[in-house]
């Protein structure tokens, strides 16, 4: 602290100005828990926190509100999403490092990354008027077609195809969080030294392998690391699955029905909340899902940089 | 023998192409999404889009000028208030704290910050700024929006600092100047390609967001400059007008969606070529 | 010399991609069976170009491009029906740094082993023993077979490495600067090494220090600009060398 009040004048001011600028992020991340909380103490009061996660219900009329259906929903399309994206992307990854001719490598890494760069409301309503009447015309009953007599399997493309669905809304979120998962595999595989791949190939490995048995271990930390990420976004994303996911507050085994997600009962129903325990159950979910996603967002920030660690040795 | 060699090589070429075809479903997705939005976006776009405000419900005609213009003043007021922050709370950590413990956690933090639901911050405005006074504002949205822009302004800002060689900042120090001069006169000079190129993404990311607009400055179906009141905004509109029953808000949404897509695309590509040509990563 | 010759590089151009200038100009010079053949002169002469054409590492990278011949065992390498995985797996290679697979000890001396489609445990574990033996490593790591490589220390790392290539049993082994990164009591142990299989094994080293490749090699190469300078028995390369070049290199005047 002496040291510091040595320094000359303008330097102690803009040390200090600078100081406040960085503290506002501290304070705004801290600031957003106290407020979700008091905002959501009403519900917790009410509900507490197990039977708010596990009750199906939701209903404003009788004010009985749990958060198990939009949890599910959020749970089920990011997860599908992810089943959809991660071996696409690595894929991607895969042919932008090793595959493409070189001159070809940068404009179509910088197209992929444009994907990431078109707004979610875009991806939205291209889901709702182009995406979703192809999935209802074709795509679903397709898969109602080939899967629909399987057992089990079969249940989960019951119901009349509408486009409006858990599905729709999955293949939306994969094609948004494909660039993530891509990009931050692509800069992983990068890292894999040319010498260690030369040896693989040394020993008469073919490219395939050495991906496989090299560049892939090599950089898991990265991959992981970007797969989280890009779980924590799709968690949190909104406009690309309030078009269509048909905001149902329901747990449903197929993929055919409407449902909701956290973010979309949020922002469908935030300004219709009509009595403060409705709006504080609103909040309720909203400190969940910031919960959630910002410690899942902590586990990838967590990969990342013991990949770096790993790469700086 | 020769059969292994064989198979291996076609397991390889197998895989390979499969990765092949994962880039062209990348591909195929982008210009699809792309090539829907200038098919629908074009021929609704004129220009009583820009000039006029809405026709009442159901009636066609008239435009989305209360949206562009409520945009311009949300965004611009986000940033003025996210890019200053930003910017300073970027420097302290990567000069004053550089290294230090302090910085390390601000720098995860903003990281985390980045990719966390934008929706989230739409409910805490609307908590600290919506719910007390009783009515949306312009204000809360552009607090949002600067929510969002100020750890991705901070993150950039660090990384780009922290791209200017420590000896260059030492040959100034060596001349006799304050940390304070050699900041505003060497570093800041130095990474000024960087930092703006990383201030105008963040402007175009916040921009295309929607979510936190929801329920802080809301919609207004008239023309305001009142930053106090409920504010239009583009992407609000087209999440309202797609939503809706009538084929002309459809046509209309599309059209906001054509220029904000266009804008947003635009404005990626132009700083990333810059990024790409100052930095040649 | 009633030796018998395993490679012979033959009128061998070779240009870098994009590069009308050779790297490697018109070099002719043999390759002895189970001789160590030393490639030495300054940085830049080519010597690490010639020793990545043997295994043909060029072809990793488009638009590089060979001119000539390198017959192994009167065949000749470069042409475009070779199946580069078959030639790797005679000509085996070591890094200037070593280069562990992000695997086990044991899985990274299987590496090649199980490429060719090995699948038996005891096979797999006698060959790998094996290796690590020729590789003077079995006794350090015999206890920790299942452990990470890049446990090991640098030196025993290279040793790892070198028991890989070993492990595959090729005819040719190539050496490129393999102490460059080493401690000079890990270097000697590699050296030991390379003496020690050169009755089983032709070896070809690249190495930028000349005390090494007199330890170590039966023959020298000197090469300077892309040429090959003067290639003879390496007692009379470092004694008495027929050209000026050489003799200034050696005595240590330039480089």
């Amino acid at each position: 602290m002496k040291k510091f009040l040595k320094l000359p004048f303008a330097d102690i001011v803009f040390a200090l100005i600078s100081f406040s600028a960085a503290i506002t992020i501290l304070t705004l991340v801290v600031a957003t828990v106290v407020v979700l909380f008091k905002e959501a103490s009403l519900a917790i009061d009410k509900f507490g926190f197990l039977k708010f996660i596990f009750t199906v219900e939701w209903n404003p009329v009788k004010e009985i509100f749990g958060a198990a259906a939009s949890l599910y929903g959020t749970l089920i399309t990011t997860f599908l999403a992810l089943l959809i994206a991660v071996p696409v992307s690595i894929g991607i990854a895969i042919f932008l490092t090793e595959v493409a001719p070189p001159f070809l490598r940068t404009p179509i890494g910088i197209a992929i990354e444009m994907l990431a760069a078109i707004p979610s409301i875009i991806y939205g309503m291209w889901g709702l008027f182009t995406l979703a009447p192809i999935m209802a015309d074709y795509i679903e009953p397709t898969l109602q077609k080939w899967f629909g007599d399987w057992p089990i399997v079969g249940k989960l493309f019951e119901g009349t195809p509408m486009g409006i669905d858990l599905l729709t809304a999955s293949v939306i979120l994969s094609i948004m969080i494909t660039p993530f998962i891509a990009s931050i595999s692509r800069d992983a595989f990068k890292l894999t030294p040319d010498i260690v791949k030369e040896s693989a190939y040394a020993l008469g490995a073919t490219k395939w392998e050495v991906i496989k048995d090299v560049v892939l271990p090599y950089s898991k930390l990265g991959v992981y690391g970007g797969i989280v990420l890009a779980l924590g976004r799709a968690l949190g994303e909104t406009m690309a699955v309030a078009f269509v996911l048909g905001n149902k507050h329901q747990i449903t085994f197929s993929l055919l029905d409407a449902a909701a997600t956290i973010t979309v009962t949020l922002a469908n129903e935030f300004t219709e909340a009509d009595t403060d325990l409705y709006l504080s159950s609103l909040f309720y979910l909203a400190l969940i899902l910031f919960l959630l996603s910002f410690s899942i967002l902590a586990v990838a920030k967590f990969f990342l940089l013991r990949a770096e660690k790993h790469f700086q040795r | 023998m020769m059969d292994l060699a064989k198979r291996r090589k076609i397991k390889g070429s197998i895989a390979l192409g499969l990765s092949t075809l994962a880039a062209v479903s990348g591909l195929f997705w982008l210009t699809f999404i792309i090539f829907d939005v200038l098919r629908h976006g074009l021929p609704a776009l004129n220009l009583e889009l820009f000039l006029e405000d809405p026709a009442p419900p159901g009636i066609p005609g008239g435009g989305l000028r209360n949206a562009f213009v409520g945009q311009l003043l949300i965004t611009g007021v986000a940033t003025l208030i996210g890019v200053p922050l930003g910017v300073l709370g970027g420097t302290f950590i990567a000069e004053y704290a550089r290294g230090t413990k302090l910085a390390k956690v601000i720098s995860i933090l903003s990281d985390i910050m980045v990719s966390v639901p934008s929706i989230v911050v739409g409910t805490f405005i609307y908590a600290i700024m919506v719910k007390p006074v009783g009515h949306f504002s312009g204000w809360a949205g552009a607090m949002a929006l600067a929510f969002i822009m100020i750890p991705v302004v901070l993150r950039t800002t660090e990384d780009m600092l922290k791209l200017v060689p420590w000896t260059l900042r030492e040959a100034a120090f060596a001349l006799g100047a304050s940390y304070f001069r050699v900041i505003k006169d060497i570093t800041y000079r130095a990474a000024a390609t960087g930092i703006l190129t990383g201030v105008i993404l963040a402007i175009a990311r916040v921009a295309g967001e929607t979510a936190p607009l929801l329920f802080t400055s809301f919609n207004n179906s008239y023309f305001t400059l009142d930053m106090s009141e409920p504010m239009a905004s583009l992407t609000v509109t087209i999440f309202n007008y797609a939503m809706g029953p009538y084929e002309d808000w459809h046509e209309k949404a599309w059209a906001a969606a054509f220029v904000i897509t266009v804008g947003i695309l635009f404005i990626t590509l132009l700083t990333r070529s810059i990024i790409h040509w100052r930095y040649k990563d | 010399m009633e030796e018998k010759t395993k490679i012979q590089v033959k009128d061998f151009s070779f240009y870098y991609a994009g590069s009308d200038k050779p790297a490697l100009k018109n070099i002719n010079m043999p390759i002895y069976e189970n001789k160590v053949t030393a490639l030495i002169g300054p940085s830049g002469c080519g010597k690490t170009t010639l020793l990545r054409s043997f295994n043909r590492m060029h072809d990793l990278y488009p638009g590089n491009r060979y001119e000539g011949e390198i017959l192994l065992d009167g065949k000749n390498i470069l042409t475009d029906d070779i199946d580069l995985i078959d030639l790797r797996s005679r000509v085996g290679m070591v890094f200037q740094k070593p280069t562990p697979f992000p695997m086990s000890i044991f899985d990274n001396v299987a590496y090649g082993l199980r490429l060719r489609g090995i699948k038996n445990k005891s096979e797999l574990e006698g060959r790998v023993e094996k290796a690590l033996k020729q590789a003077a490593l079995w006794d350090e790591v015999k206890d920790r077979l299942k452990d990470s490589a890049s446990g090991l220390s640098g030196g025993q790392q290279q040793r790892l490495v070198i028991a890989r290539a070993l492990a595959v049993e090729p005819e040719v082994l190539l050496f490129d600067e393999p102490t460059s990164a080493l401690d000079p009591i890990s270097t000697s142990k590699i050296e030991e090494l390379v003496v020690s299989l050169r009755d089983s094994i032709t070896i070809i080293i690249v190495t930028h220090n000349m005390q090494q490749a007199a330890r170590v090699s039966d023959y020298t190469a000197f090469m300077y600009l892309g040429e090959l300078v003067e290639f003879d028995k390496t007692d009379i390369i470092f004694t008495s060398p027929k050209k000026k070049l050489t003799e200034d290199y050696v005595s240590g005047r330039f480089g």
